[in-house]
């Protein structure tokens, strides 16, 4: 009989020396003469613990992790093909461990679980449910159902997914588009590439949904080109998901029409934002475009156009499947369904965490990350991106909400969340933010474009010591302009982590001066 | 050199017709012309402006408003190093220091034996795991400076077996 091994191919994995883990796996089933079969899965989102490999046994998958090349031979001889449990790398049942055990999965149900581009295993697993249900409803009854589940914009902005589909599939036109944010161009986030590697089907089915709640028949995927493997597997899922009938001209014999493409990027931040995505997808720079008209009425190609982020389309199958009440009843306040928190920078145990929205700061970061990396102690967490707030210890009690978080001026974003140790000096941080807006601003807005630059200047100033007081006042002044002035939250929210840098941290300040000053007595 | 460099307007040619019928091919039809040679070479803008019937200069435009575009003939192996927040958190300022002295190089610039070509990335993905590279379409975590040193000579090795 034929062992069957999954083996990982997200991004994480193979960073992680994944391949060298398949090769090894099979040199030694060959020198065994041993039947195997390597499944290549995605991620279960257990960052820290990748290359994880799992084999199926006659009482269900047993795992092991982190696996390297020269730990092979080892679980050969342990006889891990059977479940072995005596190897020091053994993890047991993979649902059981602690950190995924923790979880509440709707979104990542099947995330690791599946091949992710296998049509057969997909629908073993759920897979396509929600579409058969959607199949029998009006576009109408697809909108009502996802308003009801109270479901949010996942890619930052929080606006309901329902409401903007209402509006698109109020409008009347000869063509309307369902467009997929997958630029993900946050640091510290993460999710979205693990749908696309781990359960991209799911994605599409969300797409398709989409497509006949507002009688859009053509989708593309708009992502970035950081994301290599990503795009492989996700190219791999639509080509599957044409030869059997889900995509097309005739979805499953119902004669509804979806098409789907994935549009690479070309590495620009600001590619993120819906209209400048919209001008990139149109072959354009991507400049952001003025608002309203809205790319509901007026999107792609003038066309009513639905954008929205990979998880909030990853999330419809489930609404459809089992109905926008069990979706609804997780979560706080107007914050509903589950949050995929990703946790990153130092500490142990990164990874994808998802949970209703509500558990504190703190507690995700106790409960999961498992202590920073270096041993060092924490000393700030950026939440939300790189347009998103340093928070110092005092605020990490606020629950992870987004009115909660907008209440202490901070955002949670697409859920990134990057931990600091102690070494870390935020005026860097705070140059950097400016920095990175010099680098990705789009240029339409004065403030954006030179205000950043400035910025950069004022801060430099304040780290050498030159006019400290002055120049706090001169920075202060320009984070307003930019927060006044800008037409997209590149510029309005760079002040952000460069404000909460300087308000929480303020002694980094003297710091820096002392620092700056040794070095220049050296000179 | 690299041989993909050569530039050749046959090929530009064929790839531009076998996209422009895309709506919105202008981004495709770049990246199909950077795949195969590995930059767009500047002489093949007037031949893009032609099939999609815009500007030269709204296609130059496009080419240097993103990052990932180039106009001249990058090094043998591309290498990009991530410098967002959650890499610096784990180290990558060091690791990009080390990188520029070991390669000789800055950002944007190819070593002078034209084996590597470095650019700034902001974000791979991998910020679980960092610091994080990408060399072609390989990323590579958990980089310190001596695995980098590492990495550099295997790749270095590798190069002169296959000449
Ligand atoms: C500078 C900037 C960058 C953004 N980057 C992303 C991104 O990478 N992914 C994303 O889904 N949304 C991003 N957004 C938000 C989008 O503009 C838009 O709100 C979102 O795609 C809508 O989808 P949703 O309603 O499903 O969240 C960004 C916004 C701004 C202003
Ligand atoms: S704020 Fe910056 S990125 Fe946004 S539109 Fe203005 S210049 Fe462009
Ligand atoms: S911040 Fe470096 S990979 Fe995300």
């Amino acid at each position: 009989m034929s062992h069957k091994i999954f083996i990982p191919r997200d991004t994480t994995t193979l960073a992680l020396g994944g391949e060298r883990v398949v090769t090894a796996v099979l040199k030694e089933a060959q020198a065994r003469k041993l039947d195997i079969e390597i499944v290549r899965n995605g991620s279960r989102g257990i960052s820290w613990l990748e290359p994880l490999i799992e084999v199926e046994t006659a009482t269900g998958r047993v795992a092991y992790g982190p696996v390297e090349p020269h730990d092979i031979a080892a679980l050969f001889d342990t006889g891990f093909l059977n479940g072995n449990a005596s190897h020091r790398l053994s993890l047991g049942d993979p649902e059981e461990i602690p950190y995924l055990k923790k979880q509440q999965r709707l979104t990542f149900a099947r995330a690791g679980v599946i091949d992710p581009v296998s049509i057969e295993d997909y629908k073993a697993h759920g897979g396509f449910k929600g579409l058969d249900k959607s199949l029998t409803l009006t576009g109408q009854d697809i909108v009502d159902e996802v308003k009801a589940s109270g479901l949010r914009g996942r890619g930052g902005a929080a606006f309901p997914t329902g409401i903007k589909w209402q509006t698109v599939h109020d409008c009347s036109a000869d063509q309307k588009y369902i467009v997929c944010n997958a630029d993900e161009g946050d640091s510290g986030t993460f999710a979205d590439r693990l749908v696309m590697e781990a359960d991209p089907l799911m994605l599409i089915e969300g797409m398709i949904i989409s497509g006949l709640a507002v009688g859009a028949t053509q989708g593309y995927i708009y992502l970035r080109s950081e994301y290599p493997v990503a795009h492989q597997v996700m190219n791999e899922a639509i080509a599957n998901a044409y030869a059997s009938g889900y995509l097309g001209g005739d979805i499953q014999g119902s004669g509804k029409a979806f098409n789907l493409e994935v549009r690479l990027g070309a590495a620009a931040y600001i590619c993120g934002e819906e209209t400048s995505l919209l001008e990139s997808l149109e072959g354009k720079r991507g400049l952001v475009r003025f608002k309203p008209p809205l790319p509901a009425i007026e999107g792609l190609f003038g066309k009513p156009t639905v954008v929205n982020n990979v998880l909030s389309l990853a999330a419809v199958p489930f609404i459809m499947d089992k109905g926008s009440k069990a979706y609804a009843d997780c979560g706080m306040g107007r914050s509903r369904g589950t949050l995929p928190f990703q946790l990153a920078g130092n500490l142990k145990q990164g990874g994808l965490v998802e949970l209703a929205f509500g558990p504190t700061l703190r507690e995700l970061i106790d409960d999961f990350g498992g202590g920073t990396e270096s041993g060092l102690p924490m000393r700030a967490i950026q939440v939300g991106g790189p347009l998103g707030a340093y928070l110092p210890e005092s605020q990490w009690d606020t629950p992870l909400d987004y009115e909660a978080f907008s209440a202490i001026g901070a955002v949670l974003g697409h859920g990134g969340i990057v931990v600091f140790d102690e070494s870390v000096d935020m005026t860097e941080q705070a140059r950097f933010s400016m920095e990175f807006c010099v680098a990705e601003s789009c240029g339409k807005c004065t403030p954006c474009r030179i205000g950043s630059t400035r910025g950069v200047e004022v801060i430099d100033k304040i780290r050498s010591g030159n006019n400290v007081e002055a120049n706090l006042a001169l920075l202060d002044d320009l984070c307003e302009t930019m927060i006044d002035g800008s037409l997209c939250a590149m510029g309005s929210m760079t002040p952000i982590p460069v404000k909460s840098a300087f308000q929480y941290f303020s002694e980094d300040i003297a710091l820096a001066n002392a620092s700056s000053s040794v070095q220049a007595e050296a000179k | 050199m690299n041989d993909k460099a050569k530039w050749d307007p046959q090929a530009v040619q064929g790839i531009i017709a076998s996209l422009q019928h895309k709506p919105g091919a202008l981004l495709p039809i770049l990246h199909g012309i950077q795949n195969a040679l590995g930059y767009i070479p500047p002489d093949s803008v007037p031949m893009i402006a032609d099939a999609i019937q815009q500007t030269r200069a709204e296609v130059h435009g496009v080419i240097t408003f993103y990052h990932h575009f180039r106009l001249t003939p990058p090094g043998r192996i591309k290498l990009e190093v991530c410098r967002a927040e959650a890499c610096q958190a784990r180290g990558s300022r060091d690791l990009e220091f080390h990188v520029k002295e070991k390669l000789g190089i800055d950002y944007h610039q190819t070593t002078l034996d034209r084996e590597f070509s470095l650019e700034p990335v902001y974000c791979l993905g991998n910020c679980a795991c960092g610091p994080t590279i990408r060399v072609d379409d390989d990323i590579i975590g958990r980089i310190t400076p001596e695995k980098f040193d590492l990495l550099v000579d295997e790749l270095t090795t590798t190069a002169l077996e296959i000449r």
